[in-house]
């Protein structure tokens, strides 16, 4: 396995370095970086060209000053990166610095959200197949396949920003509305849970008058102006959690599981108030962080203490109740400070923000500086994610499918073991095989889709310093988004093989 | 019984029990056809793609003939009154024309924009060239990939290893960023250099794909035996192996045309792509988006034309999947089972099967 990981990335690195020169040379060579100054009519014209030549060695062939550009980039080992510097005597170093973080924070959050959407979905759409339910999603997918990035964004901007903060201001739903929503969601749920005649009717029934209560509930209270969740919202919820997480993690057959995720519950139930109140004033990121790891030990920990004879399943089980219930608790936190941010001085009542990664000058806590996030990162993330969900979907289907025809899947059932057995444990660890190297070959891909959803966007990050730099055939920004996009996408290949190469015992790498 | 069905398909020879009513179905539906009538059988029961590929079909036709095509200074023109690069007087405030109740579509039924361009024939046109970007962008493509592919995975070892490596350096760059950088050189040359372009770019993923399917192909028997009987190496990659990986090149080729559709469009968008005096979708919705509140039919139909080119292409990827695919077996509907059951049991069970 070692000598494996080596030579792959010794390949790696010659790759990207190959990479690297075809981009920098066709860069270099996709216009003239003099073309402004040339038809400028100043009268210090040949100075102003020759000041520009000297300082992006322009008379050096882009064949050689690609060398320059690597020996700069080599510093990096010593500690002393030099991405060169652009038109304008800017340092790269420090542009990308700037623009780095906001892209990757984007696409960070894009890619888990479509993740764990898109295997989600795709994973019931195979346990439900040809139901009204895949169909649907069928087809959803193929729409989405076939959106243009920039269209979607344009019509996100339009409707759910500025139709939603139009809709913030008088927040009542028109009472037409909740019986429409009402009846979509009664066929979805109708679709998904696998029913026949008058119980197929019931579900309708349920989940229709259910969301019209729950919807009559959010109008009445005027929720939309100041969103929470409550204690008794979180006390449901968290029993609601603990029994889901059990039903998937262990079934409820493991009185043990259930009894350790009900006890982790009430430990979150019982520091609501202390923490809405109380610590959580003080917190910053990184104690955030450092809670958020503290609370999956404890819940660790309580699981082990309930755990009996085969402690690992109960303690993980209590772990993931943990950690969704402690983001339960976290969540009506940033509701909390909800309504101080949407009425504080720079955001004036319109919080989904269509421009920009941040609200310049915005004061607050850790909760406000989050919610602002949340409301300038909303419109981005749903248009990134729109295409890879809809892959993601269709393979993660399509690799269930595959595995639940297989002949240990039917053992594993001639065996008499659980549905859910089947499902978890043999059909859902093997389908996620080829769903990761799948996910790790689209990082590419969502970045490419990233420097068109920034532009619409108006976001300061990578896509901004690669358009600006090409814009003035400018090879430094580029190749400094370049390195930083390539080598993920190399970092990202090599771990995909990797994974593969860990999960599939089939696959030899001596 | 009177039918007019020949007396192979007389019903009642099946063994009863009809367990296995699925693959009798699946089997006499085929039997006796050859490869391509199988495949062409499957694909028009794929009713998705047969809509799409109509659809296709009539849009094809109508940007085609509404404006004319233009290739250099050919230019027969079209049925409609309109242009896209000729303004006219502004009627109605440049709103469509066209209403559903009553149909009637006007003199600019999707509208005009500010000088007074007819938005119907703009359309047609940047849906000319989105299609033919696709056609140019799909057959270069195609045409690499698979050569690179079945090269690589036909003489294995160093040639492999080089073909090989050289795709991992062009996979590595994001599509739209390589596009956008060749895009900025060579865009003014117009659109057929801007699809030569990047059908250079896009033929990677085929490749890899094409290689693993000649990696397995080659080590079978038809391949033994054509080498035995004398055959060159290209008259084995060409006409033994390759016909049976034309199904993944089919499938992929049309996927990689939806894909090519998008990346057009993007680059337009982002001023990389097509450039003016001529149009594109892309760069239609580009010029127009900050008119969204005043004007949105400049940016409503262009951005339903490159939706349903894309959807009808994918749906039509789909189709021929489903239809090259030979572990695909068709869910047998409801009404197929029972007739199926009839034949089998033809006295006791058909009300009850036919119910089901």
């Amino acid at each position: 396995m070692a000598t494996f990981v080596i030579r792959r990335l010794i390949a790696s690195i010659f790759i990207l370095l190959a990479a690297t020169y075809l981009m920098y040379i066709l860069t270099a060579l996709s216009g003239d970086p003099l073309e402004d100054l040339r038809t400028s009519t100043a009268p210090n014209k040949a100075q102003l060209i020759e000041s520009r030549t000297r300082l992006l060695n322009l008379d050096v062939p882009p064949f050689l000053r690609y060398f320059i550009w690597l020996a700069g980039v080599g510093k990096c080992f010593i500690g002393q990166c030099d991405l060169g510097v652009t038109v304008q005597n800017q340092p790269v170093t420090i542009l990308l610095a700037q623009a780095a973080g906001s892209t990757l924070q984007l696409v960070t959050i894009a890619s888990l959200v479509a993740i764990i959407l898109g295997i989600t979905v795709g994973i019931t759409t195979a346990l439900r197949q040809y139901s009204g339910y895949d169909y649907g999603v069928t087809f959803i997918s193929f729409l989405f396949f076939s959106l243009p990035i920039f269209w979607v964004a344009v019509l996100l901007k339009q409707y759910i920003a500025i139709g939603f903060n139009d809709f913030l201001a008088d927040p009542k739903i028109e009472y037409w509305i909740i019986p429409i929503i009402a009846v979509v969601s009664g066929l979805i749920w109708m679709s998904i849970i696998p029913r026949k005649g008058l119980q197929k009717l019931l579900t309708f029934g349920i989940a229709a008058v259910a969301t019209a209560g729950i919807l009559f509930y959010l109008d009445l209270s005027d929720w939309f102006s100041t969103p929470h969740i409550g204690i008794v919202g979180i006390i449901i919820s968290s029993i609601a959690v603990a029994f889901g997480v059990t039903v998937i993690s262990t079934g409820l057959k493991r009185r043990r599981a259930l009894y350790a995720a009900l006890t982790v519950a009430g430990v979150g139930i019982a520091i609501y108030y202390p923490f809405l109140y109380g610590f959580s004033l003080s917190l910053e990121a990184w104690s955030l962080a450092l809670l958020a790891l503290v609370t999956i030990g404890v819940s660790f920990a309580i699981g082990w203490f309930w755990g009996g004879a085969d402690r690992l399943p109960v303690a993980r089980t209590a772990a993931i109740t943990g950690f969704l219930v402690a983001g339960l608790i976290a969540l009506d936190r940033f509701m909390f400070v909800w309504n101080q941010y949407a009425n504080s001085g720079r955001i004036k009542g319109r919080p989904i923000a269509t421009v920009g990664s941040a609200t310049p000058g915005l004061e607050g806590s850790l909760w406000v500086h989050g919610v602002d996030l949340f409301t300038h990162l909303l419109l981005p993330t749903i248009a990134l994610i729109l295409i890879s969900f809809a892959s993601y979907t269709r393979y993660s289907r399509a690799s269930l499918l595959e595995v639940m025809n297989q002949d240990y899947i039917r053992t594993a059932r001639a065996k008499g073991l659980t549905e859910r057995t089947v499902v978890v444990r043999h059909a859902f660890r093997n389908a996620l095989i080829p769903i990761a190297t799948i996910v790790a070959f689209d990082i590419g891909g969502i970045i490419g889709g990233a420097v068109i959803t920034e532009r619409v966007f108006g976001f300061v990050g990578m896509g901004q310093l690669f358009q600006n730099g090409l814009d003035h055939v400018d090879p430094n920004p580029v190749m400094a988004f370049f390195l930083v996009t390539g080598g993920l996408a190399i970092l990202f290949n090599l771990l995909a093989d990797l994974v593969y190469a860990g999960l599939d015992p089939r696959i030899r790498v001596s | 019984m009177t039918n007019l069905e020949p007396p192979v398909q007389q019903p009642g020879h099946h063994a009863p029990g009809g367990t296995d009513d699925e693959s009798s179905i699946e089997i006499k539906d085929i039997a006796g056809l050859s490869q391509g009538q199988i495949v062409r059988k499957r694909f028009f029961r794929h009713r998705g793609a047969l809509i799409a590929m109509f659809a296709l079909l009539f849009i094809i036709v109508l940007a085609f003939t509404s404006v004319g095509p233009q290739f250099g200074s050919f230019k027969p023109g079209g049925w409609w009154p309109f242009t896209w690069n000729v303004a006219g007087a502004i009627e109605n405030g440049g709103r469509p024309t066209l209403t559903v109740f009553p149909l009637s579509f006007g003199n600019h039924p999707f509208g005009q924009d500010q000088v007074g361009r007819d938005i119907f024939a703009v359309v047609m046109r940047g849906t000319q060239q989105s299609l033919m970007i696709m056609v140019i962008v799909g057959s270069i493509a195609t045409i690499i990939g698979t050569v690179v592919g079945a090269v690589s995975g036909f003489y294995r070892g160093i040639t492999d290893a080089v073909l090989m490596r050289f795709t991992d350096i062009i996979i590595t760059i994001p599509v739209i960023v390589i596009g956008a950088v060749l895009g900025r050189r060579f865009g003014f040359a117009g659109a057929p250099v801007l699809a030569l372009i990047l059908g250079l770019v896009l033929w990677t993923g085929l490749a890899r794909l094409v290689r693993g399917e000649f990696l397995t192909l080659r080590e079978r028997e038809f391949v033994d035996a054509a080498r035995v009987a004398g055959a060159r190496d290209a008259r084995i990659i060409f006409r033994h192996i390759l016909p049976n990986a034309i199904g993944v090149i089919i499938v992929n080729s049309t996927l990689l045309m939806a894909a090519a559709i998008l990346i057009e469009t993007g680059l337009s968008f982002l001023g990389y792509g097509v450039q003016a005096p001529d149009t594109s979708l892309g760069k239609i919705i580009s010029e127009n988006q900050a008119a969204f509140s005043t004007r949105p039919w400049l940016f409503w139909w262009p951005g339903l034309f490159i939706i349903a080119i894309a959807l009808c292409i994918n749906f039509i990827g789909d189709g021929l999947r489903d239809a090259f695919d030979p572990r695909q077996k068709r869910m047998p509907t409801g009404g197929a089972l029972a007739k199926a059951k009839r034949a089998g049991q033809p006295v006791a069970g058909s009300q009850k099967a036919g119910d089901k």
